[in-house]
């Protein structure tokens, strides 16, 4: 078993585009997905990011520099990400082929380290544990 | 356009399979009334898959084209058996309006339930039930499932096969068990998870199932039954201990493959993801306002050590608490000789050696290792090195598990 996770991506297009869909068909239709991953036990986490403008620190620069919006030319921004526990990077792709999404969006799954990637002496992976630890609090 | 290799589309049918394989078993049986013709059929409409996906691709509702053809076999075989009754002529003439459609999604949960009862049902071997249940309602191949039980691909068939055949002679109903079998038949499911559960918690080995694997997808199925009995506090309470028990996984052999020690483990292995499940699944068994059972006690127990900073900061009185109200449910000389060594931390070894000794005279863990084991570790703490060591090198011939042997045997050379 890995950790896959699923990242969101949109066109603005798209974006555009699902503001014509009532917000709460959106809501159900998701909430549906999600309640699909849960009851197939797969779903580890998950969460959307706000349809707001963020900004962007583009270290192409020394200082790095802080600017409005979305980085690059592409048009296309992260909306959001799942997190699935399943045997196959072509079984979180098939639980991704079914999220309810439409022309402009796009999907990307990528395997999300485990400290067995890691050399388990090396200082810096020893201390990045224990402020996992401390986060994931008591 | 390169197509992706057979290895990848072969996977990824697998992948569709792993996901609808409850489902797709579960209707099949619901529209046959036969189990054992339905996991026939579910298991030829793989096959077919395997064949013809990765020439034509992955249809757009890869459930409903194998439950489709699932049914189609079922009339092939009805055909074949010269069955003409009503069943048959239903089946048929329903095929049409199904293809490529949607199933039944409203009553999919009751009857995907009604598949994991049959699965776990008293008249089969624990065996076969574990096979049974992996193979129709975790998807799993045969091939997976000798793999992570180290048997034969064959023995694990003839469990299968072996396993129908009872199901039908027995006339075993695919229904929700009655409110008065009710809590006997989960329970049943319960054990059977957990057993596969703890299979996984054993070395590790295989390739591409390995067992630590099983104990995940025994996690993923508990979390299964658990949604589709929500209302049952035991459920939560398996997939809390699974989860909190798991969350050690990663810390408890070293490099070497050897057995770490919970006081030796490195904690900032411990997986904090599945301690938040574990935790979140106990909060909604205390939600429930029934009280914690077995499983859920267990879990509150793991959950102790997972919470820790170390073995000194373990809340030991708290664990003594939890192991005594388990002992009342469950009574066991296991859980007593538990309950022994969590009195060993939280009051010192002198009152525990007492509960040890007690369980001694009553003879009912007699030949179990980790008696004189905890025995010896009491008495060396008490300064008794001569009897210490008698009762460790006792424990260490009474052990058939290697990991186990060379625990007792670096507690003997400390003894030096």
């Amino acid at each position: 078993m890995a950790k896959y996770m699923i990242i969101m991506r949109a066109t603005d297009e798209a974006i555009e585009a699902s503001k014509s869909i009532p917000f709460e068909e959106i809501i159900a239709q998701m909430g549906a997905y999600n309640e699909s991953l849960m009851k197939a036990g797969v779903m580890i986490g998950g969460e959307g990011l706000a349809d707001e403008p963020g900004v962007v620190v583009d270290f192409a620069a020394t200082p790095p520099v802080v600017t409005d919006g979305p980085y690059g030319e592409t048009k296309e921004l992260f909306n959001g990400f799942w997190m699935l526990e399943v045997p196959t990077i072509e079984e979180a792709a098939e639980w991704a082929r079914r999220a309810p999404l439409g022309a402009g969006s796009k999907l990307e799954i990528r395997r999300v380290h485990g400290a067995e990637d890691f050399p388990a002496d090396n200082e810096w992976i020893q201390k990045e544990e224990g402020w996992r630890e401390e986060q994931a609090g008591r | 356009m390169t197509g992706p290799s057979s290895a990848s589309a072969r996977r990824a049918v697998e992948a569709v399979w792993r996901i609808e394989a409850a489902r797709i078993v579960a209707s099949l049986t619901r529209v046959t009334g036969d189990f054992g013709l339905a996991e026939d059929v579910a298991q030829e409409a793989l096959a077919e898959a395997l064949v013809s996906w990765p020439a034509s691709g992955v249809p757009a509702n890869p459930g409903a084209w194998l439950v489709t053809t699932g049914k189609r076999r079922a009339i092939d075989h009805w055909r074949r058996a010269e069955r003409r009754d009503e069943r048959y002529a239903e089946l048929a003439r329903g095929l049409s309006e199904t293809v490529g459609g949607d199933w039944d999604v409203e009553g999919i949960d009751d009857d995907v339930l009604r598949l994991v009862f049959i699965a776990c049902h008293p008249v089969l071997a624990r065996e076969a039930s574990v096979a049974l249940t992996l193979r129709t309602v975790g998807g799993l191949t045969t091939e997976e499932i000798a793999s992570a039980f180290l048997v034969p691909v064959a023995t694990v068939q003839q469990r299968i096969v072996r396993a129908k055949k009872t199901l039908a002679a027995a006339h075993v109903p695919f229904e929700v068990p009655t409110p008065d079998e009710y809590p006997a038949r989960l329970s049943a499911v319960l054990s059977v998870l957990y057993l596969v559960f703890n299979t996984g918690y054993a070395a590790p080995s295989g390739e591409r199932w390995m067992r630590t694997d099983l104990s995940r997808e025994a996690l993923r199925l508990a979390r299964v039954l658990a949604g589709l009995v929500p209302r049952e506090p035991e459920a939560h309470g398996l997939v809390a201990l699974m989860a909190l028990s798991a969350a050690r996984f990663p810390a408890r052999l070293d490099e070497a493959g050897r057995a770490v020690l919970l006081a030796d483990q490195d904690r900032t292995r411990w997986d904090r993801s599945l301690i938040a499940l574990g935790r979140a699944a106990l909060a909604r068994v205390d939600a429930l306002g029934r009280g914690r059972g077995a499983y859920a006690l267990q879990a509150a127990i793991a959950e102790c050590h997972d919470l820790a900073s170390s073995v000194e900061a373990t809340d030991w009185e708290r664990i003594v608490v939890l192991y005594e109200a388990l002992g009342r449910i469950a009574p066991s000389p296991v859980v007593e000789l538990n309950r022994a060594v969590a009195v060993s931390m939280a009051e010192g070894p002198a009152t525990a050696l007492r509960l040890v000794d007690a369980l001694v005279a009553a003879g009912s863990l007699d030949g179990y290792p980790q008696l004189p084991g905890v025995r010896g570790e009491l008495l060396t703490r008490l300064g008794r090195v001569e009897e210490a060591r008698a009762e460790l090198e006792r424990a260490a011939r009474l052990t058939g598990n290697d990991a186990e042997r060379a625990v007792f045997a670096a507690k003997l050379r400390a003894l030096d």
